[in-house]
């Protein structure tokens, strides 16, 4: 994996994002997301209990942590997708509380999902115009008059494609996203959710299950949204790729934040190398868990990079 | 010897009959509602009934006018949706289902007791309500047309409308289907956590479709009784079943599909009754009796939906990529 | 089921019809209060100035019909106490049903006392309906359909106990066994020739929920096809009612199925807690993927189930035909629904949630009839269940997590 991902020229790093020592919920200089107390519990289970956490603006943050941190969790209490039991969190200094996930993606907070949600029954191309805001033919009344939305409908077909060549699936424009391959499906995502302008690009795992030629794409993609001016906030496993571009990293274990910094500095941090093994020590299921593997794996990565 | 050509005429007759236009607009209805949104309504009889009763209760009780009844049905089917809508378009696609199915008998009993016999007239039903419509009617009276299509005035003035609504449904449905309203649907039969986080109100949507595929099944409602008077057992939850199984004769995700599949399911029903009908009385089945005959029809309908659903579910029009079974 | 299709030309007046004449002392009455029910039908009417009535109903079957004591002068009541019969044509389309008033006072049933009749039908209905209720969670839990078609596996219990008891004149008790068995047999027909090959095609549930619709229909009329339209006792069903405990009476059909329904029940909770297939089919409603990894014969639970469910809602419909009373081609599905809401009730999928549920529905529909008129007691049944829904969507047994 290590080999397929060596960059042809290392990108640029946002350094001073943060105020005083780096420390789980440290603050920043300029914060797009602030959670204060947010708690979620499944049952008896705590899934996420996070203090505080700030995310940086117009920077790359990875949120990495073992399986079963509540990563994904915590990715759908920002989103609306899930509610918390109790807790308060801003986006741009609007509070996002209550607030349901459609009108939260209209704030400008778009996310991706780790299984790809990539409409297999709609062409690519009406898969991106779906993506765009504010338009006129999704009312029903106007819909039916077709020349209330027309012009519309071709600025964002224009729109669409412009993006859809950048990504390299202008050719698949007719097709039907069900015939795309899984990277082509998360590349599609991340088109999608761009057709909306959207300040902050929540995507979870967008490297999970790509073929490795597309990796270096994706990754120039997710940079390219930072120098348009974005924020991005990913999930990630691939502790290379984290380490290549996140400009910042927060580590989640057992629904805490247990560590933040930047990227060399925050795995030398005992806590998260805690983190990992004392998940791996804690589930215990035995030698071909994946989940065990792949902690393996991230621990090597960890400890090899270091030395 | 049989009458083929009694037989024949009475299968082309079903071709045009406001019966076939009622059936077909009813399952334009629930195309919006399963075949475009995935939405499992099977309360559509329930739609239906509102618009009869909505009609014949304004009509004979209120003295409403004509334009007025229609609007009280439509009025009472939005409600109706809202009220089914509400508590069940946030959950799991199957419960929309049993309380699409448990919401339609309840309005079919309350429809058939005899506590509310001044108004529904219980069991019985109501008639009396066609004057306003007759009295509408522009085609002079007389008897017109050739060959199986002969009818008098009144039998083609309701024909006229009732093909109309359907066409009009049709060409709406059609606008929408192409329009960006009809994309968001598309999308929200598929998944719609991936249409919620592109910020649309999936909520909203739905409730959009289950109301406008209620009107459409309310209109049905009142074009099937022109032609015969309002009887509360004509709506249950077999009347769905049927409908469901003339869209997935024609395909559940297409505009022509409802129409030209109500227009076979009738036909090829009116032919088979009519050919075993005649059958058994030529003798040609002696294991059978004339009651028999006409149950046979039923117990192919309900083949027919189960060969349908496993072996062709895009229907006949319906695109195989495109088939609209989701979750 | 009039003009199923809806057919144009539907015939607007009824062709046959009862009619009496209600006289005391040979003075004619005016105003007395007749009803006529049965088969979905139910019509009234009331007596003119001469005393006389009639009233249409759609078939040519045997009706309920009932004078309503309450619209009598004072002092006069329906002699014996018969102010409902049951009344049947002859070869004509008419028939005449008198009724012979004398004088007397009404007995008239204290409020508390009536409350608890109503229990313990309400009782009884619950736990047969809870026979069929827990076979359709048990099969919702391990394959996730939704079978339109148990209806039809309560209604073949009833015809085969019919055609076995009343036709073929075997003894009751091996009437039951054989009609059982027969309903289990179906159960394993209907798994092996359609089910399990549609499983293996990967059909999704919703079609196959479509799939057992259909064969809801053919099954019902291929039912009436052969049994006819009309509603049939099954032997014993008039058994008078002669054992008094308190204000209550009941009939020995009441009691030995209220102890069969008990006794049935406790067997499958035994087989659901103690058994190890009960155990493999409670891992498999839970979990199908994980019980198939940790080795357990899915295929084989989920057949078990189907022949464990069609027997349960056979001998449901067996119980069905003596507590309506009469064995009719749609008996089953008058009560599918509301089996459909108790299992909702209960959660879906959770077999004891079902048997709750059962009891709830069981006991509301009758205990409502003390103020919603009778023809109306389904509409409150159905309308908790959707009020559940509203606030309860995982039901009352149910984990909030199944709603997904």
């Amino acid at each position: 994996m290590s080999d397929n991902v060596a960059p042809p020229a290392k990108p640029v790093k946002t350094t001073g994002l943060h105020v005083g020592d780096p420390a789980p919920g440290v603050k920043k200089v300029d914060p797009i997301i602030i959670a204060d107390g947010v708690k979620r519990t499944f049952g008896g289970l705590t899934a996420v209990d996070v203090e505080h956490v700030e995310i940086p603006r117009n920077a790359i943050t990875a949120l990495i942590g073992p399986n079963g941190a509540g990563k994904t969790t915590f990715f759908n209490l920002l989103t609306g997708f899930d509610k918390p039991d109790e807790g308060k969190w801003q986006f741009d200094g609007r509070s996002l509380a209550h607030v349901p996930a459609y009108r939260v993606a209209r704030m400008g907070l778009i996310r991706t999902f780790q299984l790809t949600k990539a409409l297999g029954l709609l062409t690519v191309l009406d898969n991106m115009k779906l993506g765009a805001k504010h338009q006129a033919g999704e009312n029903l009344f106007r819909s039916i008059l077709p020349f209330l939305w027309r012009k519309q409908e071709e600025e964002i077909e224009q729109k669409a494609q412009e993006l859809l060549t950048r990504f390299k699936l202008d050719a698949k424009q007719e097709d039907y996203a069900a015939s795309l391959s899984g990277g082509q499906r998360k590349l599609l995502e991340m088109a999608r959710a761009l057709m909306s302008d959207p300040q902050l690009v929540m995507l979870d795992e967008p490297m999970a299950g790509v073929n490795p030629a597309l990796t270096q794409s994706l990754l120039d993609h997710i940079l390219d949204l930072k120098a348009q001016g974005m924020t991005v906030l990913f999930v990630e496993h691939d502790m290379h790729m984290v380490r290549h571009i996140a400009d910042w990293v927060i580590v989640m274990a057992e629904g805490k934040i247990v560590a933040e910094g930047d990227p060399h500095e925050v795995m030398r941090d005992p806590a998260v190398i805690d983190a990992y093994l004392g998940a791996h020590h804690d589930t215990d299921l035995g030698d071909d868990d994946p989940d065990a593997a792949e902690h393996v794996n991230a621990m090597k990565e960890l400890i090899d990079d270091e030395q | 010897m049989i009458d083929w050509i009694q037989i024949f005429s009475n299968a082309a007759q079903e071709l045009i009959s406001p019966t076939t236009a009622a059936y077909a607009l009813a399952a334009l209805g629930l195309a919006i509602h399963f075949g475009y949104t995935g939405l499992l309504n099977f309360g559509q009889a329930g739609f239906m009934a509102l618009g009869a009763y909505g009609y014949a209760i304004s009509t004979l009780s209120f003295g409403f006018p004509v334009w007025a009844s229609v609007l009280v049905g439509i009025g009472a089917s939005i409600v109706f949706a809202l009220i089914l809508g509400i508590p069940t378009l946030r959950l799991r696609a199957d419960y929309l289902a049993i309380v699409t199915i448990a919401a339609a008998e309840i309005l079919r009993l309350i429809f058939t007791t005899n506590t509310f016999d001044d108004i529904t007239g219980s069991a019985s039903g109501l008639q009396g309500y066609k004057g306003g419509l007759a009295a509408l009617n522009p085609i002079p009276p007389g008897t017109y047309g050739f060959g199986p299509f002969t009818y008098n005035a009144y039998d083609w003035w309701i024909r006229i409308l009732g093909w109309t609504v359907v066409i009009l449904a049709a060409l709406f449905t059609w606008l929408l289907m192409r329009s960006p309203w009809g994309r968001v649907i598309k999308g929200i039969r598929e998944d719609e956590d991936a249409v919620r986080a592109l910020g649309k109100n999936v909520y909203s949507y739905k409730m959009q479709s289950l109301i406008l595929g209620g009107v459409f099944g309310t209109l049905a409602g009142m074009i099937f009784i022109m032609p015969r008077a309002v009887v509360p057992a004509n709506y249950q939850t077999s009347l769905t079943f049927f409908i469901y199984a003339i869209l997935l004769l024609g395909g559940a995700a297409t505009i022509l599909g409802p129409i030209v599949g109500s227009m076979i399911f009738w036909v090829l029903l009116s032919f088979f009754s009519g050919f075993i009908s005649r059958g058994v009385e030529a003798g040609w089945f002696p294991f059978m009796t004339q009651v028999q005959a006409g149950q046979l029809r039923f117990i192919l309908v309900g083949i027919v939906i189960m060969l349908l659903v496993v072996f062709r579910p895009q229907g006949i029009f319906g695109n195989k990529k495109e088939l609209a079974f989701v979750r | 089921m009039a003009d199923e299709g809806g057919t144009d030309g539907q015939a607007e007046e009824f062709e046959y019809f009862f009619s009496g004449n209600v006289k005391y002392n040979d003075e004619p009455l005016e105003g007395v209060r007749i009803s006529v029910s049965g088969r979905g039908f139910e019509a009234e009417t009331e007596t003119d100035e001469n005393g006389q009535w009639r009233l249409g109903v759609p078939e040519k079957e045997a009706y309920e019909v009932s004078l309503d004591e309450d619209t009598l002068p004072e002092g006069v009541v329906v002699e014996d106490g018969q102010s409902t019969v049951d009344a049947e044509f002859g070869l004509t389309k008419n028939k005449a049903v008198n009724f012979f008033l004398g004088e007397g006072q009404r007995v008239t049933t204290n409020y508390a006392a009536q409350v608890l009749i109503r229990v313990v039908n309400g009782l009884n209905f619950g736990l047969l309906l809870a026979l069929a209720a827990i076979g359709l969670s048990l099969i919702f839990g391990t394959t996730g359909l939704s079978n339109f078609a148990h209806a039809e596996m309560i209604t073949f219990g009833a015809l085969m106990m019919l055609t076995f008891s009343t036709t073929l004149g075997v003894p009751v008790w091996l009437a039951i066994i054989i009609a059982i068995v027969l309903s289990a047999g179906l159960g394993w027909g209907l798994d092996a020739v359609i089910w399990k090959p549609l499983r293996k095609r990967g059909v999704a549930l919703i079609p196959l929920m479509i799939v057992s619709i259909g064969l809801s229909l053919a099954l019902r009329y291929t039912y009436q096809f052969f049994y006819g339209g009309s509603t049939r006792q099954l032997p014993g069903a008039t058994l008078p009612r002669e054992i008094q405990l308190g204000p209550i009476l009941l009939s020995w059909i009441d009691v030995v199925s209220m102890a069969t329904s008990v006794v049935v029940l406790l067997g499958v909770a035994y087989f659901l807690l103690r058994t190890r297939i009960g155990k493999a089919t409670r891992a498999v409603s839970d979990n199908a993927p994980l019980a198939a990894a940790s080795g357990i014969d899915v295929d084989r639970v989920i057949r078990i189930v189907w022949v464990l469910g069609a027997a349960l809602a056979g001998l449901s419909g067996i119980l069905w035909a003596y507590f309506r009373p009469g064995v009719s081609w749609d008996m089953g599905f008058q009560i599918l629904l509301l089996i459909f809401a108790a299992v909702t009730l209960g959660g879906l999928g959770t077999a004891f949630g079902a048997l709750v549920g059962s009891l709830i529905v069981g006991l509301f529909i009758e205990v409502s009839t003390l103020w919603l008129p009778s023809d109306m007691k389904y509409v409150g049944a159905l309308l908790v269940l959707i009020l559940v829904l509203l606030f309860r969507p995982q039901g009352i047994l149910g984990r909030r997590e199944r709603i997904g």
